[in-house]
């Protein structure tokens, strides 16, 4: 369940991602009633098995059946609760037409809100690892390992609109020069390994989210509405703009070879806050 | 399409929730039949409405004057304060007879997927009128979905650190309903809700 909207007196439009039909959008008959049989089961967050009866311009909906009432662990958590409202906007954006197949998107939603209401990491960095996936999932992963323009390994600084990190001679004037923790991070993220993820220190889990959302946003040409809203688990650390120069410590290693800088004088860029 | 004047009142009667097209016409052509006076009637009600009503400086209340009917009223108790969300259910409360306390309207509930924050609340106003320390319990009486409890669940954190009493109110069966067509979030409430029965 992705969203619903109210319709009428009682009714409402409910956009849910299926797993064999891609997104639908249908109407519930009656749910905002309190004498509603199904009312509570189409709830956003909500895993559930679904009939849908073809109506000329919307579906309506039939039956439900709960399979997972991810909702419910959520809402009693705010952080985690805005940060699955902006998984929920983010797949409903990333899956533009309707009934088009989108089984890859629907199993990684599911996965990122079981994920994110079991609460074994925080809340912010599986919506980082959602983000980053979706986007891979829809053809848009960034290059975090090589320079996404020329594929050179010695790589320093992320430009969005690159599509990712770049090297020297690649970079775009306006890029920014994260600390190589936080690259690293953005690679954990995107393949799951989450004891690196959850090792990670705030500030470059500050700066990964801060990169993520605007790299989610230059590739959606959407703004994500429930981003201004999520909150951290933990309080954000005060940044500052850094606009590094050639040869100053902050150049981005390659995962794995940080290149002997001191982490402690390696610069967050808040530039791109969520 | 008709005439201009009556094209334009379709028009107009079509921007209001709920009311197509179709719909629209009808009501259209019912004014048309209906008698002048009452008409008339409805016209100045609808400027009256928009002329005299406002909103209640304390609790956010429909209100025809400063302060709506409930907040001047002295007979109701200043100790509980009960958290809404719109006017609409300041009317269905009053109509259980069951609350003597004062009300506050939150305008909407929190629903990041439409950009509405804590901040496009009227929750500000809210801490405000607890700052004061006469409030002893908050009824948070927002509505059993998602966004209702996730509105509740931000309140109660944020009132959490002044010590006081916060209260929910009860999910459960419908009274008159039979217990196997209840969904299973309504049942696992009732459950986590059941009262000791004293007799």
């Amino acid at each position: 369940m992705l969203r619903t909207q109210k319709l009428g007196e009682a009714d409402r439009i409910i956009t849910v991602l299926t797993k064999r039909a891609g997104k639908v959008r249908g109407v519930a008959k009656g749910v905002r009633r309190t004498t509603s049989r199904f009312g509570a089961r189409l709830e956003p967050f909500s895993h559930v098995d679904l009939q849908l009866h073809e109506g000329r311009s919307l579906d309506v909906i039939t039956q439900v059946e709960t399979i997972r009432p991810y909702g419910e662990a959520l809402v009693a958590d705010y952080p985690r609760y805005t940060a699955g409202t902006a998984m929920l906007e983010t797949a409903d954006r990333l899956t533009l037409g309707e009934k088009e197949p989108a089984l890859r998107q629907f199993l990684l939603l599911v996965g990122g809100l079981r994920t994110l209401a079991e609460r074994e990491h925080e809340a912010r960095l599986v919506l980082d690892a959602y983000f980053l996936r979706s986007l891979a999932v829809a053809g848009y992963a960034p290059a975090l390992s090589e320079c996404a323009r020329c594929g050179a390994e010695a790589v320093r600084a992320f430009a969005i609109a690159a599509g990712g990190v770049v090297c020297g001679s690649c970079r775009p004037p306006a890029a920014t020069v994260p600390a190589a923790e936080t690259i690293t991070l953005m690679i954990a993220l995107l393949r799951g390994d989450w004891p690196m993820a959850d090792a990670s220190e705030p500030r470059h889990r500050t700066e990964c989210s801060g990169l993520v959302a605007a790299y989610l946003q230059w590739h959606l040409e959407h703004g994500i509405r429930s981003l201004r809203h999520v909150e951290r688990e933990q309080a954000r650390e005060p940044g500052r703009e850094w606009w590094p120069s050639a040869g100053e410590p902050g150049a981005v290693s390659p995962p794995g070879a940080a290149r002997g800088f001191d982490p402690k004088s390696t610069p967050n860029s808040h530039i791109f806050r969520a | 399409m008709y005439e201009g004047v009556v094209q334009n009142l379709i028009d107009e009667l079509g921007m209001l929730p709920g009311v197509g097209p179709k719909s629209a016409q009808r009501i259209a052509f019912h004014l048309l039949a209906a008698d002048p006076a009452d008409v008339k009637r409805l016209a100045h009600a609808l400027l009256e409405v928009k002329e005299r009503v406002r909103f209640c400086r304390v609790c956010g209340n429909v209100a025809a004057e400063e302060e709506c009917r409930i907040c001047r009223d002295q007979r109701r108790d200043p100790h509980v304060i009960c958290v809404v969300e719109e006017s609409k259910d300041v009317v269905a409360i009053e109509k259980t007879r069951e609350f003597r306390g004062r009300y506050h309207v939150l305008g909407g509930a929190i629903s990041p997927i439409d950009g509405v924050g804590p901040d496009d609340l009227r929750i500000r106003e809210l801490m405000t009128r607890l700052a004061d320390g006469q409030v002893t319990e908050l009824i948070l009486a927002t509505d059993p979905n998602l966004e209702g409890e996730a509105t509740a669940t931000y309140l109660a954190r944020l009132v959490k650190p002044m010590g006081l009493k916060v209260t929910r109110l009860a999910s459960g069966l419908p009274v008159g309903g039979d217990l196997e067509y209840a969904d299973e979030v309504t049942l696992g409430r009732a459950f986590e809700g059941r009262r000791l029965l004293d007799v």
